[in-house]
């Protein structure tokens, strides 16, 4: 599928960062810009300018290291500057290499450590549900990050509460740090398994912009269990030397010449 | 202690709508008031701690005060990410109710005895670590916790304890309190541990020694003056704690005498759990005795100290 002018600006967004801290996870970021394009394009309810506005939805990027792409759609929609993307992982930057929460504005949970954020989003519904807001909460794990027991214990936990205003949604790339997760630790059957734990599940393409409006217009899936969403993507979506490539994981001690070679692909 | 602990959660939640009670699979009946007069808060999910120490984090980011309450080793090594990462970075008002602190499942054995609790609880920015001496203590913090603004663990000594703080005390979180005042020796001591002190010290001063004790009920923050001043007047210092002597109570008072008072160092003694794991079943006083915490010992380490 080929991209269009926002995924690519995205995408430019992602890489001004890694230019700017000469490093990243390239692969892992690239494969998450469609699901965030749309969340926040189409999606979700939020203020840049009052990021802590109660009736806000919630997003927690569980999969932290993924940042590069949280950053890049949150300075897009004007959170904070984007020329501030060049700043990410210097000693004073408020853009690490994992997200913050109480630093950069628009992000609700510190993640990085795997397997926290899906948890911590049960709590925030149920939080909403006491406070009787509508506001939903997504929270967007990693493939490999689900090899966490955490995730089950808060997959259950979500589906005895039938949180109805929670949706977990995967980026199911299938690569994770070492190599295939078909290998490492096989996830399949995957959308059974989100079943057999309450969620009413679907699978989409990841990178479909139309068919992520679609489906997350589907949402609730029901009122009386949460939803899962399953994003089949690429690793590394837009470059061809790191797609399905796990060396493109992570890369640091970027050169010039690393950085061109991937404003060239846009 | 653990029973006045919980009645106190109900009591804190009738009368502020942000507290909410989270168990992980604990014993029928319990808080049954809370569950019958505000559901809604109270929430009794699975033996799975990961999972509630983090959905405790989503509550607290939204303005609620969870109380988490169960065993002690379960609510620290089970979880120990979990409360670093999702409760201290965040630096959310969450109150981790652990039971069981020391010896009390002496009879269940080494998974369930909380020996270094305080000691990897301590270890963790903006968390805050309380152990009372009994259940009236634990009356007065837990009727205190409502606005401390960041994370703390409730150590819970074993239940049925004998009543020895004195109301007019007071508590507050962070403050040492002189439970008597000595002139030749002071112990130094946390939680029920002030107890089997405040024994000693009436056993001591039958032979005409006269020691002290500064109760420690919060080990952190520490409270380095209020400490310095109890026992830089004194020539002999014991602490005393049901945990391990690696990283507790002891520890902190080393810590805090070697950067504030280092000429104080010499005279300070530890009494703890040594560092293993416990190899003996039996009672917490069995359990107790076969670590060498003890009125004896306890008099050992002290005339040992003055030189007797």
């Amino acid at each position: 599928m080929q991209m269009d002018d926002r995924s690519k600006l995205l995408r430019r967004y992602v890489i001004d960062a890694m230019r700017g801290g000469g490093r990243g996870h390239l692969g892992s970021s690239m494969s998450m810009i469609e699901i965030l394009r749309v969340l926040y394009d189409s999606v979700l309810k939020f203020d840049p300018a009052n990021p802590k506005s109660l009736d806000r939805d919630r997003f927690v990027l569980s999969k932290g290291h993924g940042c590069l792409a949280l950053y890049a759609i949150l300075a897009d929609k004007g959170f904070f500057p984007i020329s501030e993307l060049e700043s990410f992982c210097r000693p004073t930057s408020r853009l690490g290499g994992h997200p913050e929460r109480g630093k950069v504005p628009g992000v609700e949970a510190s993640t990085g450590a795997l397997g926290h954020g899906l948890p911590i989003a049960v709590g925030l519904a149920l939080a909403m549900r006491l406070q009787k807001r509508n506001s939903r909460v997504f929270v967007l794990t990693g493939d490999g990050e689900i090899n966490e027991g955490s995730n089950w214990e808060a997959g259950m936990a979500a589906a005895k509460h039938k949180l109805s205003n929670l949706t977990v949604m995967m980026d199911y790339n299938k690569l994770q740090s070492y190599g295939k997760t078909s290998e490492v630790l096989d996830l399949e059957p995957l959308v059974d398994k989100w079943k057999s734990f309450g969620f009413v599940t679907h699978e989409v393409d990841g990178h479909d912009v139309a068919a992520l409006e679609a489906i997350f217009k589907k949402l609730p899936f029901s009122d009386s269990a949460p939803s899962a969403i399953i994003c089949h993507t690429i690793k590394g979506k837009g470059f061809p030397f790191a797609e399905g490539n796990p060396e493109w994981h992570h890369k640091s001690g970027m050169t010039e010449t690393d950085i061109q070679q991937m404003y060239d692909c846009l | 202690m653990r029973k006045t602990a919980l009645d106190c959660v109900y009591k804190l939640g009738k009368i502020d709508e942000r507290v909410v009670f989270v168990g992980s699979d604990l014993g029928p009946g319990v808080l049954d008031k809370m569950k019958t007069e505000f559901p809604q808060r109270f929430f009794m999910e699975g033996v799975s701690e990961q999972y509630i120490v983090g959905m405790a984090a989503g509550l607290a980011m939204e303005g609620f005060i969870p109380y988490v309450n169960t065993i002690a080793t379960f609510l620290t090594r089970r979880c120990y990410e979990q409360v670093a990462v999702d409760l201290c970075i965040h630096d959310l008002p969450v109150r981790l109710i652990a039971n069981g602190g020391g010896g009390v499942y002496a009879p269940l054995g080494p998974t369930h005895l909380a020996i270094e609790d305080i000691a990897i609880m301590r270890a963790l920015p903006n968390m805050a670590v309380v152990a009372p001496c009994d259940a009236d203590e634990m009356n007065r913090l837990m009727m205190s916790t409502l606005e401390w603004p960041h994370p703390i663990y409730i150590r819970l000594g074993k239940g049925g304890d004998k009543i020895v703080s004195d109301e007019k005390n007071g508590f507050e979180l962070g403050k040492a309190i002189i439970m008597r005042s000595g002139t030749d020796g002071m112990f130094v001591t946390t939680g029920v541990m002030t107890q089997l002190a405040l024994e000693t010290a009436d056993l001591l001063k039958k032979d005409g020694v006269n020691v002290g004790i500064v109760h420690m009920h919060t080990i952190k923050p520490f409270d380095s003056s209020g400490v310095i001043s109890a026992i830089e007047n004194v020539k002999a210092v014991v602490s005393v704690e049901e945990h391990i002597v690696n990283g507790g109570l002891g520890s902190a008072l080393l810590e805090t005498c070697s950067e504030l008072r280092p000429d104080l160092l010499s005279k300070i003694a530890r009494v703890g759990i040594p560092d293993k794991f416990a190899t003996e079943y039996g009672s917490q006083n069995s359990l107790l005795k076969h670590w060498g915490i003890t009125s004896d010992t306890l008099v050992g380490a002290m005339m040992k100290k003055l030189g007797g």
